[in-house]
């Protein structure tokens, strides 16, 4: 049985003269080493969440374990444990790459406090030169972070955010304001991140092909959680492949699919519902010539646009 | 080991800020030697002589506290601007305890503040402030509990306000009534009731007071040299300030 690192119960939040709950009795568990992604509209409750969970945010009640801490109790254990990746970067501007590294390092109880990089231990040095190597900011690690673009501004805080070796990595719409190119290397560095170590990977992205690569998807919307499962398991639950037919002499093709009791919904051309029937099976079973045959497979996208319902208010 | 760690690394991000933005570095040393100077050397010309008291010793003692509290103050403030920046949120999700957060900053702004500090001494020095050694090292824990109430007084504003703009605001209001309540540059022995009240509940006025009691009274003495950048005025005696309310002149006595 996999260990659960996160275990959300009936976790409310309400804002000071709001009228409703932001987040409203959410409940889930993410597994050690799980990729899970929130999912949600602006508004949801996603960053809401991503906050109480990193102890930002006090929850007006409901109880959150990470780790094994009581995150309402042991805020500091829980924190030390974390590795948070902001919306918007939280990097100090003035000062340099490296100095924003140690600052980080140190408050984490890394390494003893030094004025100079030369001063810090060698596994300190040797630890941000290889992690740095390998976002490819070597070489721009001692110039002031004012100086790095957007994409490069993201790198550094992952290696920051990962000096610690942090049991849970929280990504609060990592890849707003990055250009796709950006994005890709973003990801490709979280994969490899996956790959090598066991961190469980916390997403929140109204990005649906983000949360596409994940283990599971949770979908909030309103405060509530609407759906959880795997990529998979939401497009099977939530949509029905159709077929899209339609024929020169239309009338007899809307009286054959009455006679075989093949529900359909007049349109322009006609959609059948397949309703567990293979396609195959109602495309052989139909003898008027067709003039147009195309079978609807849902993408995630549709699943998601279906649950959400367009509704995207914002807070 | 870990909190100690993190107030030093605080506050070096402080110092370091500091000692980079040339900008600031530039104007936090100027500014307090134009007082000095100029504020301090027109009131001795055109009063001090006539009213037999040094008011370039009396304005170096105001401005040199006054630098030490604003600059703690404005530091610790400054926690506003990492808000905006999202800055803090690095220091807020950190593992370490709120208090070592403000502490490490109260440090930090007291060492950029005693830099400072040190810059309105030796110019204080330089214009003919008559200052022994001893007397130097003994404004040193002056200066430090200067630092710290204005730090405190930083912590007092940061809690009631949620931005830069409004610190911006608000800052003037708070800060150049107490100038003047304080008495860094203008006597307040003599002030109507509600200055008065308004004067005792201004914490500058606290810090301006501990500096000029911790002042040896030598040091409130007309300087013998002829200081910089000092007019030529009409001078009479110098007198020295009876009893020990040493923020305050008493014009009776000229």
């Amino acid at each position: 049985m996999t260990t659960q690192i996160i275990q959300v119960h009936n976790l409310v939040k309400r804002y000071k003269n709001a009228d409703s709950n932001a987040v409203d009795g959410v409940s889930f568990g993410v597994a050690q080493g799980e990729f899970f992604a929130l999912l949600g509209p602006n508004g949801a409750g996603k960053t809401t969440t991503i906050s109480i969970f990193t102890t930002t945010l006090a929850a007006t009640s409901g109880s959150v374990w990470i780790s094994g801490h009581d995150l309402g109790k042991e805020a500091a254990a829980v924190r030390s444990s974390l590795g948070i990746i902001f919306q918007k970067p939280s990097l100090d501007l003035n000062l340099t790459a490296e100095e924003n590294i140690r600052f980080h390092a140190i408050l984490y109880g890394l390494y003893p406090f030094r004025p100079a990089y030369r001063l810090m231990p060698r596994a300190y040095r040797e630890q941000v030169e290889e992690l740095s190597a390998v976002l490819g900011i070597g070489g721009d690690l001692f110039r002031p972070v004012k100086t790095y673009s957007g994409g490069m501004k993201r790198k550094l805080e992952i290696v920051r955010s990962l000096i610690h070796s942090p049991k849970v990595l929280f990504l609060d719409e990592p890849t707003t304001g990055l250009d796709p190119q950006s994005r890709r290397a973003l990801w490709e560095y979280l994969r490899k991140v996956r790959g090598e170590s066991d961190t469980t990977i916390f997403l929140t992205t109204h990005y649906l092909e983000e949360a596409e690569e994940a283990d599971t998807i949770c979908i909030i919307n309103g405060g509530k959680i609407i759906s959880t499962g795997t990529p998979e398991e939401l497009k099977t639950e939530l949509l029905e492949e159709y077929l899209i037919l339609d024929a020169e002499d239309r009338d007899a093709l809307e009286r054959e699919l009455s006679e075989r009791g093949i529900p359909y919904t007049v349109a322009s051309p006609l959609r059948v519902d397949l309703n567990g029937r293979s396609a195959q099976s109602v495309v052989q079973s139909i003898v008027t010539p067709l003039s147009v045959m195309r079978l609807h497979t849902p993408t995630l996208e549709d699943a998601y646009l279906s649950i959400v319902g367009g509704d995207d208010e914002g807070i | 080991m870990r909190e100690f760690n993190a107030v030093l690394t605080i506050a070096y991000r402080d110092v370091a800020k500091f000692t980079r933005d040339r900008t600031r570095l530039v104007a936090s040393l100027i500014f307090p030697v134009i007082f000095v100077a100029v504020l301090g050397g027109s009131l001795q010309a055109n009063i001090g002589d006539r009213a037999g008291y040094d008011f370039l010793v009396f304005t170096f003692t105001g401005v040199f506290a006054q630098t030490l509290f604003l600059s703690a103050t404005q530091g610790v403030i400054s926690l506003v601007e990492d808000r905006e920046n999202d800055f803090s949120q690095e220091i807020f999700v950190s593992p370490i305890s709120r208090y070592s957060i403000i502490l490490g900053k109260i440090v930090g702004e007291s060492i950029v503040a005693l830099v400072q500090g040190v810059v309105v001494v030796l110019f204080g020095l330089v214009i003919g402030v008559p200052l022994t050694l001893a007397q130097i090292v003994g404004l040193l824990p002056v200066a430090v509990a200067a630092c710290l109430l204005g730090g405190a007084f930083g912590v007092f504003v940061l809690g009631n306000i949620s931005s830069q703009r409004a610190a911006n605001q608000i800052f003037p209001f708070v800060i150049f009534p107490q100038f003047f309540l304080a008495g860094v540059f203008s006597p307040i022995q003599v002030l109507p009731l509600p200055l008065d009240v308004l004067s005792r509940i201004s914490p500058l006025r606290y810090a301006v007071d501990l500096t000029r009691n911790r002042t040896p009274r030598r040091v409130r003495r007309r300087s013998p040299g002829k200081p910089l950048l000092q007019p030529r005025g009409d001078r009479g005696d110098v007198r020295r300030l009876p009893g020990g309310g040493n923020t305050s002149v008493h014009p009776a006595r000229a």
